[in-house]
């Protein structure tokens, strides 16, 4: 056999090498008690803000296409997984177990919504994904806030615009117009988003090291080349979407299951876009970048706390320090080992 | 029955008359070229060929089988595989990545099987390293199969080229200009290679060509097109002989 150079291990190594470190050090610091109160609190967000950045990097960077919408999907994921939990309070007493069916529920909703933006939009060439998702986005959020949920002992009950619903005895409101949603039992655990970005970081880089990986990337460099050689444009490219949207309705049942109160505004575009950032700042199509740029840009206006008055400059100076990095020759070097043979 | 059978293929954009009442035929195994002055539409006719355009009129037979309206991946998958005037390489993917791409069909393993590497994911990953190191190496290409695509000297990506479009399994092999900018050496092995490839693969071939010496060496038969119509057909020494193709190519 010739000399077969295999660069996908290095992208294992590095992006679970990464996280598996980062949360046996937490756990540590939780254990010696040497962690703030506001750290702790955004655990989970970041473990979601991870697997949000990682999925948005299959559309972004490996597919090529914009996308303005990610958040939406993580709105679909959050009311949905909300929704599921409270219906199945009785049903999965284990909150684990609970937790896990409700990010299912979550994931395979926004995997239907994808399908639904996906389906008409994809067939085009150009920047058409990039408005409609932005228009997905800000659609998600609008019936979001006039959506009615109740469970009560004769089951769910739903409307649209206004309360079209008496709930009966011991029923309660789950998502309340405007209002949001309030009093969710917490099942969000630091270690569950630990495990949920396992999975998301093991599933995204199989698919990318994989021939259905080789299809999307060969779509992205030169669609007509690929078309040329037996690949369907728009089954890759839905395919890579609705992965991606699956990943990040997942990623918000863990974000919503980690807070008492939710509302719509909190998926806006403004969390679209910072997605956005991470993964750009943190290399396109470089997976274990998006999880070092989305874990680095969450904790950091926290920990710029304690420097109030300079906290958004230093935040940009370090948005241009990232960028600066990333173009520069110093991390050529660093990755220099990247194309040595391996035999 | 011939294997290639082009009847009476046409093609408009708006007023603009592209290819008019071209016929064709092409017996399996053959090495049939295309030439023609610029603009005369022979890239058009591969892009008809392969379902980028769809003709206005006429049709395509591949086998018996009918190609006109099918897309240009279904066309692929029935035995037609191409390189491109202005190379589209996946340029960003390696040398060996560009070709296992091209093997998408020919060893399959499902979506379950690409998310989770069960079961014949490794096997058949393998067994997609081995023939696509397999086909490198008819190219010369074997040592280099960790570069990535871009990297590649221009002659080389050439090459590349047609190994990711024989990796396809094609029954009929399209050529854009492949000795384009290259030198008469590079020229020189090319034609050895496209021999080579013909006897080792069994192909038909159809190629686009400005190199005579080219076309002259190794095109048993010559189609010649002027303003999308055509001027003159036969073998080389006929055609590149015939004043009206002169005059076509050199003007009065």
């Amino acid at each position: 056999m010739k000399k077969l150079f295999s660069p996908g291990r290095r992208d294992y190594t590095i992006s679970f090498g990464i996280v598996i470190l980062a949360y046996l050090v937490v756990q540590a610091m939780i254990l010696t008690g040497n962690i703030t109160s506001s750290f702790k609190g955004q655990l989970v967000p970041i473990c979601a803000y991870i697997v949000m950045a990682v999925s948005l990097n299959l559309t972004v960077g490996v597919l090529g296409e914009l996308s303005l919408g990610h958040a939406g999907f993580m709105s679909v994921g959050a009311f949905g997984g909300i929704v599921a939990t409270t219906a199945l309070a009785d049903a999965i007493p284990f909150a684990p177990l609970r937790l896990a069916v409700a990010m299912a529920f979550g994931g395979l909703l926004a995997g239907i919504m994808g399908v639904i933006v996906g389906v008409p939009v994809l067939r085009l060439k150009g920047d058409y994904l990039a408005i409609v998702t932005l228009a997905f986005g800000q659609i998600i959020m609008n019936i979001v806030n006039v959506l009615y949920i109740g469970r009560d002992a004769r089951g769910l009950h739903f409307s649209l615009l206004e309360q079209r619903f008496e709930l009966g005895e011991g029923g309660k409101m789950i998502i309340n117009g405007p209002i949001g949603v309030s009093g969710v039992s917490k099942l969000s655990t630091f270690t569950a988003g630990f495990l949920l970005v396992l999975a998301t970081l093991l599933l995204i880089l199989n698919l990318l090291h994989s021939r259905t990986g080789r299809a999307v990337m060969a779509v992205r460099d030169n669609a007509i080349a690929a078309e040329s050689i037996g690949i369907s444009i728009t089954r890759y490219k839905l395919l890579a979407f609705v992965v991606s949207a699956v990943f990040a309705g997942m990623a918000g049942t863990l974000y919503a299951m980690n807070y008492s109160t939710v509302t719509a505004a909190k998926f806006d575009f403004n969390t679209s876009i910072l997605v956005l950032v991470f993964v750009v700042l943190g290399g396109l199509g470089n997976i274990w970048g998006s999880i070092i740029a989305a874990a680095l840009l969450t904790v950091l206006p926290e920990l710029l706390r304690a420097v109030n008055d300079y906290r958004m400059l230093l935040y940009a100076i370090l948005l241009i320090a990232m960028m600066l990095f990333n173009n520069s020759k110093l991390k050529e070097r660093l990755l220099a080992g990247r194309h040595r043979e391996v035999e | 029955m011939a294997m290639l059978e082009v009847t009476q293929l046409g093609i408009s954009f708006g007023g603009l008359r592209a290819v008019d009442a071209l016929s064709m035929r092409i017996e399996k195994g053959g090495l049939v070229g295309l030439i023609g002055p610029n603009g005369a539409g022979k890239t058009t006719v591969f892009n008809m060929l392969t379902g980028v355009y769809r003709p206005t009129d006429g049709g395509i037979r591949l086998d018996g089988e009918n190609l006109v309206g099918k897309t240009p991946h279904e066309i692929c998958r029935l035995g037609v595989a191409r390189t491109f005037q202005n190379i589209r390489l996946f340029s960003r993917m390696t040398v060996l990545d560009n070709v296992k791409t091209a093997l998408h069909h020919e060893t399959t393993y499902t979506l379950a099987e690409s998310l989770l590497h069960l079961g014949g994911y490794r096997k058949k990953e393998r067994e997609m390293d081995a023939r696509a190191l397999d086909i490198l190496e008819v190219f010369g290409l074997a040592e280099k199969n960790h570069y990535t695509a871009a990297n590649l000297p221009y002659g080389q990506q050439r090459k590349l080229e047609i190994a990711r479009a024989l990796a396809t399994s094609p029954k009929l092999l399209l050529l854009d200009e492949p000795a384009a900018g290259m030198n008469p050496q590079e020229t020189g092995e090319l034609m050895e290679t496209i021999e080579l490839v013909r006897k080792k693969y069994g192909v038909t071939v159809l190629l686009i060509e400005h190199d005579m010496k080219l076309v002259a060496g190794i095109c048993e038969y010559l189609y010649v097109l002027n303003f999308g119509r055509e001027l003159a057909q036969g073998s080389p020494a006929e055609v590149l002989h015939n004043p009206e193709v002169v005059t076509a190519y050199l003007g009065e």
